[in-house]
Formats: structure tokens, sequence, C-alpha cells
């Protein structure tokens, strides 16, 4: 039963989020993540915390992901030279998911990125920006090196950030921060809230309804505590962020996307805005165009394990005749459907939702079907 | 009940010994949401991996904690694979062996050297 992690090396710090001591006092578990000592589960364990999101209101820690402003002249123009998004067409008070593109049209990371307004409905044209911990070092250098003298960033590390989804968290919010009643999903807006200055999205990563809160770091251990006096909301760890993500279809970078990986092989057309498809003015917007109208040579798909055990990151797809075709990104056991699930990549004369393929579990071929993603319906207000 | 370092417990009845994971391990892993067990016929030895426990999480690595011959494998784990959390030491055992070597058995931890191994961690 190797389950324990191997010691850390003494002489590796851990970075801390405002968060850390919290978590601990919960009694979370608490692993390293993206550099940062960050809570996998808490006492109460990865299925209920999964299960307590989808019917109520979990809130998380992501404080670990980066948070920047992009100013500058033109930002929102500056950043469609690194991405495929329609920035410039991006009105106050929206975000759009996105992807940073290297000169191949692979991704770098994938981010969200928008223009918060005030209640007044007015806001600076100034790009408000997070991406995944892991790569936010890197995602800055690239974005500072690509945009020199068109951007500054001025990156945010005085701020936590936490994200407080499930189909009770509008109404947990709601009683702190009036405003948000009125936001539907992708919306961001710069309110205040539990007295302080708040930037405030309606999006997430987990398929639910619910918000993305930056806090300043010094009020995030009261709003975290604010929140979770509430009866409806309990803290959840990255296990279950993990598991919900993946029952909501949703890639996770550096499993499911990487450097190597476009945004039409990770099933990300969508990112490709329609006028920037014509524009064809992207990093790698060659390779993109080609795979949008011949189709790339993989793509990828959701998995519903039929049989047996999960199917995790790295199991081998097969076809019916046992060819090995594609590999599994990511995968575990979906708490809600109670089986295993997978995102993975196949060529796309394999990819039809229905197509009945394998994937090998320790050396066992068993069954698997393409399906539709996402695996649980989304939950996202579109519109009040 | 005897207990190893991978954190299985062995209970010898006769010449067939029960095996499964400890309370420790169970909780360690969280829910269990799935367990591989070996095939009945199979001969296995101590230390090689003879079943896997799934978590939402991860794989783990069921170790055989003695050498012997499976006879029998838990069939209520592949329909509630949570009983291994509910009861790691009795009805969430993983699988009986016609044991090869009755000495290995004795060889493992008493319950007092496991609690005075597991106070160590």
């Amino acid at each position: 039963m190797p389950e324990t992690p191997p010691e850390l090396p003494a002489e590796k710090v851990l970075k801390t989020t405002p968060l850390t001591q919290a978590h601990v006092a919960l009694g979370a578990r608490m692993v390293e993540f993206a550099g940062y000592d960050m809570p996998v589960q808490y006492p109460e364990g990865v299925l209920k915390e999964h299960l307590w999101t989808r019917d109520s209101a979990g809130l998380f820690d992501v404080s670990h992901m980066g948070q920047a402003r992009l100013r500058g002249v033109a930002p929102l123009a500056a950043f469609e030279e690194v991405t495929p998004g329609d920035f410039i067409g991006l009105k106050p008070g929206k975000q759009r998911y996105s992807v940073l593109l290297n000169r191949q049209g692979g991704i770098i990371d994938d981010l969200m990125a928008g223009r918060p307004v005030g209640p007044d409905g007015r806001g600076d044209d100034a790009l408000f920006v997070v991406v995944n911990g892991a790569c936010k070092d890197n995602d800055f250098k690239v974005i500072d090196n690509e945009l020199a003298g068109q951007v500054v960033i001025e990156r945010l590390e005085d701020r936590a950030l936490m994200a407080l989804q499930g189909p009770l968290a509008a109404a947990v919010l709601t009683a702190h921060v009036p405003e948000v009643a009125t936001m539907v999903f992708m919306d961001v807006r710069a309110l205040t809230g539990f007295g302080v200055d708040l930037i405030v999205s309606r999006s997430g990563y987990t398929g639910e309804d619910g918000f993305e809160i930056s806090v300043p770091g010094h009020a995030a251990v009261s709003v975290w505590n604010t929140l979770l006096a509430d009866a409806r909301v309990k803290p959840i760890g990255l296990g279950a962020r993990d598991s919900l993500r993946l029952e909501a279809g949703l890639p996770l970078y550096g499993h499911d996307l990487d450097e190597t990986t476009s945004p039409i092989e990770g099933d990300l057309g969508f990112a490709v805005s329609k006028k920037r498809r014509e524009a064809r003015d992207f990093p790698g917007a060659a390779r993109i165009a080609q795979e949008l109208s011949h189709g790339p040579a993989r793509v990828r798909v959701g998995l519903k394990v039929l049989e047996g055990a999960p199917a995790r990151e790295g199991a081998q797809i097969a076809d019916e005749d046992g060819r090995v075709i594609g590999v599994v990104t990511s995968g575990g056991f979906s708490p809600v459907l109670r089986q295993g699930i997978a995102l993975g990549f196949v060529p796309p004369l394999h990819s039809e939702p229905g197509t009945q393929l394998k994937v090998i579990v320790r050396g066992k071929a068993q069954a698997c079907e393409v399906v539709k993603t996402p695996f649980v319906a989304h939950g996202y207000v579109r519109k009040l | 009940m005897r207990f190893t370092k991978d954190h299985e417990w062995v209970e010898l009845d006769g010449d067939v010994a029960t095996v499964g994971i400890t309370a420790y391990a169970a909780e360690q892993l969280g829910d269990v949401v799935f367990v591989e067990t070996p095939e009945v016929g199979k001969t296995v030895k101590a230390g090689d991996g003879f079943a896997v426990v799934e978590s939402v999480k991860a794989a783990s690595d069921v170790y055989a904690p003695i050498s012997g011959q499976v006879v029998e494998t838990n069939g209520e784990l592949s329909g509630s694979p949570d009983v291994v959390n509910a009861a790691p030491e009795a009805a969430g055992w993983f699988a009986r062996l016609k044991v090869t070597n009755p000495a290995e058995v004795e060889a493992l931890m008493d319950r007092p050297a496991y609690e005075a191994f597991l106070a160590t961690l």
C-alpha cells in the first residue's frame, strides 16, 4: 500500500496561500500542488465533497492560480497576438476562456481573460487574466516577451482567489454581495463586498453554476470563514476539484493539453473565434486553419468505461481489433455516474459518440464507449 | 491477526489465510470505489502485487503479505467496494489464500508491534 507520498526533501519550501493555515485548522490533508502547500481533501473525503458541490455549494481555495492585470494603450488588441480569441470584441463586464498559443499553434496554457466593470457600468480597458498556477511564471514571461512595449503586466500577487461552486452558490453569495444576483455565466465585475474590493466572475471549473472571487490577501481568511459559516457551504479540496472538472468534460492543462496540442485537437474550437479564423492572424494559424478544413490527426474525446476499473492517465486506447489508437490523458471514477470516465485522444475516425473502443488497464482490455461531454450536465446560468 | 509494513493484514485459520488492508490503509486511501481481486487458483509469492484498490483519484497496489494459492475472493467488493472503508479488517477482506509456509505468517507483526510501527509514521 505505497499510498503515502515520499517525504519531500527538507530544502524544498512550499509556497503558501493566505488560506493555508485555515485548511490545516479544518483538518485538511495537504499536498504539494504547483509548488504550493494545498488541501487535497478535508476529513469528509473526496466523494462527499464532490457530491456536496453538485448538490449545494463548495468553497475552493485556488489562490495558487496566477492573477494579473494587463495594462497598456490597447491591451485587448495586443492580447490577440498571443491568443486566437476575439478580444477586441470583448464587451466590458464579460470574460472569455482562451488559450496562449506558441508559434506552432500548440497550447502554452489555458486561461480566463475579462474586463471587470464596476457597479456604475464603467471599467478601464485593462484585461484581468487568470492562468494556471503551475504555468503562471512562464505564461507571464511569454506575454511579456511577445507583447513588450504594448502591455505592462501587473501581477496581483497580493490577492487570493476562491471559487464558490454549486447550485446554491448564487443564493449564498447574494446574501453578502447583492449585485451578483444580476450576473450571468462569464460576467465579470469589480464590486465591493465583505468590506473589501472584489473581482467576481460567474464562472468556475466544476461545470456548476458558481463564482470565482478575487479578494485582497489580507481579507481572505475573513471572507473564507464568512462563507463557510453558511450551512450550505463546505470546503472542498483539489481531489474533488479534479473529479468535478472531469465530469464536466473540461480539459486539465499539463494532462489533456500541452504545448503540442492545438485547440482543434483539444476540442476547443470555440476558443478560435470566427473573426480570427478568417483573419488567420494568431500564432500557429496555418496549422489550425489546416486542421479546421481537413480535420486534425487526433482529437480529444470523452470515454465511459463500461466494465472494470477506472482508466487513468496513460492508459492506452485500442480499437475493437486491439490496435492501439490513442491514450487516456485524464481519467477516474465519476461519483455521480458511479463508473469510470476519461478524456483521451483518438483519430477523428474513432471519435464519434457511440463508437465502441477498449482501454487497456493493467494489461486488461476493457470495453469503453466514446460519449459526448460533459459527462454530467453543466449548471451554468446563461440567462436570468 | 498479523500485519505488514505495507498495511495488509492476515488472519490464519488452519492453512487458509484471509487477507485485507488495515484500517490505517483504508483511511489513507479515502473512499474506495473499485477493488480488483486476484483470480481464484492464482499462485502468489509474498511481496507480489496481487490486488488493486482504487480511490476516486488513484489506483494503489496491494501486495500479497504471504505466499500461497488464492482459494476465494470477496465477491461483495465488486458491488460494494465501500465495505473496505466501512469494515477494512472484517467484511472488507480481499482474498483467502491456502498458505504454503505458515511460518511466513508468524514472521509478520502482531497488533502491538503494528501499532508501534504506525506511531512512527
